[in-house]
């Protein structure tokens, strides 16, 4: 098996116990070493089926899925997995099961058995990496909601993963929560090569990956860099799911005409192609 | 507002009662109540009362705190004093009218029994003033221990009461915002019958039990993605330690109990 | 109908070592069929101020009139006085209690002391304005359906009761990008057909650009700003002191400008902005 390769789907389906249709079906992809990949769906997509799969909460009903080189569907294996792809979840007060922040940081360790003297400077270094060892003795229900999900990824970095999963992490928090806890995990993904996947319904969040996989009705649809799926805009509106505001625009704006490049995200990158078709003569 | 209620009566301050290992603290209290059932005369319960108030005072808490515990068992106690005092045999008598007879061994007996039921309450409500609800499902897992080897479920036991624990303000917080929510939709929580009270309860109950299913279902997903499998093979962040002030408490209970024992055969 | 806040002031704890002011001297008022965007960040004091507004929290100083009457005054049917003032809570899905969603719309209107025949026009009314189909859902359980629909049911609860005023706490957080839209729309049409007054509290300018007639900007307890979206979204340095950003399409015409080009400085919504840069296009291709 390529060593460079995280996770692989290989024609991945699952159904829930007395449901019809299957809630994820004959998905196959490949989550590379290093890669911060967003998996970008609308509720009830399949997404949250697909990240439980990679963490052998789910099994396959059909399909196979490998992760760091073990099988999920094999029940040896399944600590393991859970070690190296730890998950953070979607609501903030329900991950965190200690009454201090230092002591569920270390919750997964004392599951793993790791012994008591190593545990200290491994949450300690976990906290430092999320910025959070002002708070090492607080209580949980005090922090914020962008505070307490740093403390779940810190509980997961402890674990010394290669792969974090977070599956809708940022969905209940308020802007600046939302923007906290994006950047600790993109500077883990740079910082220290952990890679990431990274589920979510926020458009913003995606365009921010390195590669997006859009799932919808329970397959995945498409595949791509963000410029790449972003500038179909009438494929994303279809699928119901927002498009970058400046790539709307500048979709828009080519439609009547202006020879704007392709692919533009950002404000930035649109006020450089005003730049380019519009130059500044004295006098305007 | 709800989230302002106190949790449970622990009583944050730090002394050496508060640092002793709560292990220690709960073996002693059990031999505190053991000296408790021993006393036998008003001297011991004078020495009794010694202790408390001593540790008490060591422990940096208000004497009036430690009397609040037994305000709610006052009927009880009014109940045995008075039972006591009408139905035990004697000879002596005191008081003689109608069918009532209270007699000096009545008396004295009624008089101990309460005394008794005092000194168990003040004596354990030392040990949940002074430590932490972590810290006791700590000592209690950890004493419990040995009894795992006949499938007694101490770690479990003790995971409860720290999750309920960490819920416990979620919960309350919960419980604030739904009342709210439905006193906007004009739900009255305090007026009319206890009847018509006990109904107008059920649009608050019904969400918060189905809220505290849905994250029971939640956190136990989240806990078995982060290896979680039960107490075996588990190692613990915190490690407990006896220390010299332990083995000092020790003696000073052993000291009690041997004074008390001595009480009894002396006098 | 007129909701005038004087000089609001609210403590928590007050008289103890942990009070913190929550807010600090709020006066703003209200008219008749505005669209009032209430925004803050986390803590800012947006729901404490939301609170007050029905009555469920008591100013520590100051008065809140509905119509002139003191919500908090002594002669004051308050209870009547609230249900004019419907609010809508932070994920409301998780106030449903009963067992069909019909029961559960009923809610209120049964606390009104309505007559059975009006709380079922009600009921049917309210599911109309969320786009809950009556005959597919009024008998379903409200645990059955989606997060999205489940919130569309909590709000028609609040809607049957026929308030004048309706308050919304971030009606579309944790939403997906259809679920907030159909909210939004159904805000937009609510308004356009019953000129009900609405306040939202949001975290998206997005959504404040497109809906908002007025925003109220607070911060740390205080009205930082209060203006049309133009207004507050041109002024330079405003919203980024408060932690707050702007609509993208106003940081474009921002950056724009900084560059030298001839736009006009207020303009927030992509499709303003759309017919500026065409203009700009054209008059660079003539020369």
């Amino acid at each position: 098996m390529d060593d460079q390769v995280r996770i692989k789907l290989e024609n991945v389906s699952y159904t829930y116990e007395e449901a019809a249709a299957p809630a994820l079906s004959e998905a196959s992809a490949v989550i590379r070493e290093g890669e911060f990949l967003a998996v970008l769906g609308h509720n009830g997509s399949g997404k949250s089926t697909l990240a439980k799969l990679l963490n052998a909460l789910y099994i396959p009903t059909e399909g196979k899925i490998v992760v760091c080189g073990y099988d999920t569907s094999r029940d040896e294996y399944v600590w393991e997995i859970r070690r190296r792809a730890g998950m953070i979840f979607q609501n903030p007060d329900n991950q965190i099961v200690a009454t201090v922040v230092k002591e569920d940081v270390a919750f997964g360790l004392e599951n793993l058995g790791v012994p008591t003297d190593e545990m200290l400077p491994r949450v300690e270094s976990s906290l430092a990496a999320v910025h959070m060892s002002k708070y090492a003795d607080s209580a949980p229900h005090l922090l914020s909601g962008g505070q307490k999900q740093r403390v779940a990824v810190a509980g997961i970095l402890a674990m010394e993963p290669d792969v974090l999963i977070a599956d809708e992490c940022t969905a209940m928090l308020d802007p600046s929560g939302r923007k906290e806890v994006l950047d600790t995990v993109r500077s883990l993904n740079r910082k220290k090569g952990i890679t990431v996947v990274w589920i979510t319904h926020f458009m913003e969040e995606a365009a921010q990956a390195d590669r997006i996989l859009v799932v919808s009705d329970g397959k995945i649809v498409s595949e791509g860099t963000p410029r790449e799926i972003f500038s179909n805009v009438e494929r994303m509106r279809e699928l119901h799911l927002d498009v970058p505001r400046m790539t709307s625009l500048a979709g828009e704006l080519r439609r009547d005409g202006m020879p704007l490049k392709e692919g533009i995200l950002t404000v930035e990158e649109l006020a450089e192609e005003v730049e380019r078709l519009c130059p500044l003569k004295s006098g305007i | 507002m709800l989230t302002n209620i106190t949790m449970g009566q622990y009583y944050p301050v730090d002394s050496p009662i508060h640092r002793l290992d709560p292990r220690m603290k709960l073996v002693l209290t059990i031999a505190f109540i053991v000296a408790v059932f021993l006393v036998h005369t008003i001297w011991g319960y004078l020495l009794i009362l010694g202790f408390v108030y001593l540790s008490a005072r060591l422990a940096r808490i208000p004497f009036k705190m430690l009397i609040k515990g037994i305000k709610p068992l006052r009927m009880i106690l009014i109940l045995t004093f008075l039972l006591n005092l009408f139905f035990t045999p004697g000879d002596t008598v005191l008081v003689e009218f109608w069918i009532i007879r209270i007699t000096l061994e009545a008396l004295r007996q009624a008089v101990f029994y309460s005394l008794r039921l005092v000194f168990l309450v003040l004596g354990t409500s030392l040990l949940t003033l002074t430590t932490s609800p972590v810290a006791l499902s700590d000592g209690i897992e950890l004493l419990l221990g040995p009894l795992k080897k006949i499938h007694f479920p101490a770690h479990e036991l003790a995971m409860m009461m720290t999750i309920a624990l960490r819920f416990i303000p979620t919960l309350l917080d919960e419980t604030d915002k739904i009342m709210k929510a439905q006193m906007a939709r004009g739900a009255d929580f305090e007026s009319g019958n206890l009847i018509s009270r006990a109904k107008s309860m059920v649009p608050l109950l019904v969400p918060l039990f189905v809220s505290a299913f849905r994250r029971a279902g939640e956190l136990a997903m989240a806990m078995e993605s982060r290896c979680y499998h039960g107490g075996s093979g588990r190692t613990r962040f915190r490690v407990l330690k006896l220390k010299k002030a332990d083995w000092l408490a020790c003696g000073v209970v052993a000291l009690l109990i041997g004074l008390v024992v001595l009480e009894g055969i002396l006098l | 109908m007129s909701i005038e806040v004087r000089h609001l002031t609210h403590t928590y704890g007050e008289g103890s070592a942990l009070h913190t002011v929550a807010l600090n001297d709020v006066s703003f008022t209200i008219e008749d069929g505005e669209f009032v965007g209430i925004v803050g960040h986390t803590g800012s004091g947006k729901s404490t101020l939301v609170q007050h507004l029905n009555g469920l929290l008591k100013p520590t100083s100051g008065q809140v009139l509905v119509d002139g009457e003191d919500l908090n005054g002594e002669k004051v049917n308050r209870r009547a006085l609230r249900q004019r003032i419907g609010l809508v809570f932070q994920y409301p899905e998780y106030q449903l209690f009963e067992e069909t969603v019909a029961k559960d719309i009923a809610f209120g209107p049964k606390n009104q002391g309505l007559s059975a025949k009006e709380i079922d026009a009600r009921v049917r009314h309210a599911m109309s304005s969320v786009h809950l189909d009556y005959d597919k859902y009024a008998e379903k359980s409200p645990f059955e359906l989606s997060g999205g629909q489940m919130r569309r049911v909590a709000i028609a609860g609040v809607l049957a009761m026929e308030p004048s005023v309706l308050i919304l706490d971030e009606p579309t957080a944790g939403l997906d990008p259809r679920g907030r839209d159909r909210i939004l729309t159904m805000l937009e049409e609510l308004r356009a057909r019953e000129h009900t007054t609405v306040l939202m509290v949001s975290h998206s300018m997005e959504d404040m650009a497109r809906l908002a007639t007025r925003l109220l900007v607070i911060s740390e307890g205080r009205l930082a700003a209060d203006g049309t979206p133009r207004e507050i979204f041109s002024r330079p340095g405003l919203m980024t002191s408060v932690g707050l950003d702007i609509p993208e399409a106003a940081r474009l015409c921002g950056v724009l400008r900084s560059r030298g080009y001839n736009l006009p400085e207020d303009l927030y919504r992509p499709e303003e902005l759309r017919e500026h840069l065409l203009r700009l296009w054209k008059e660079a291709a003539k020369c």
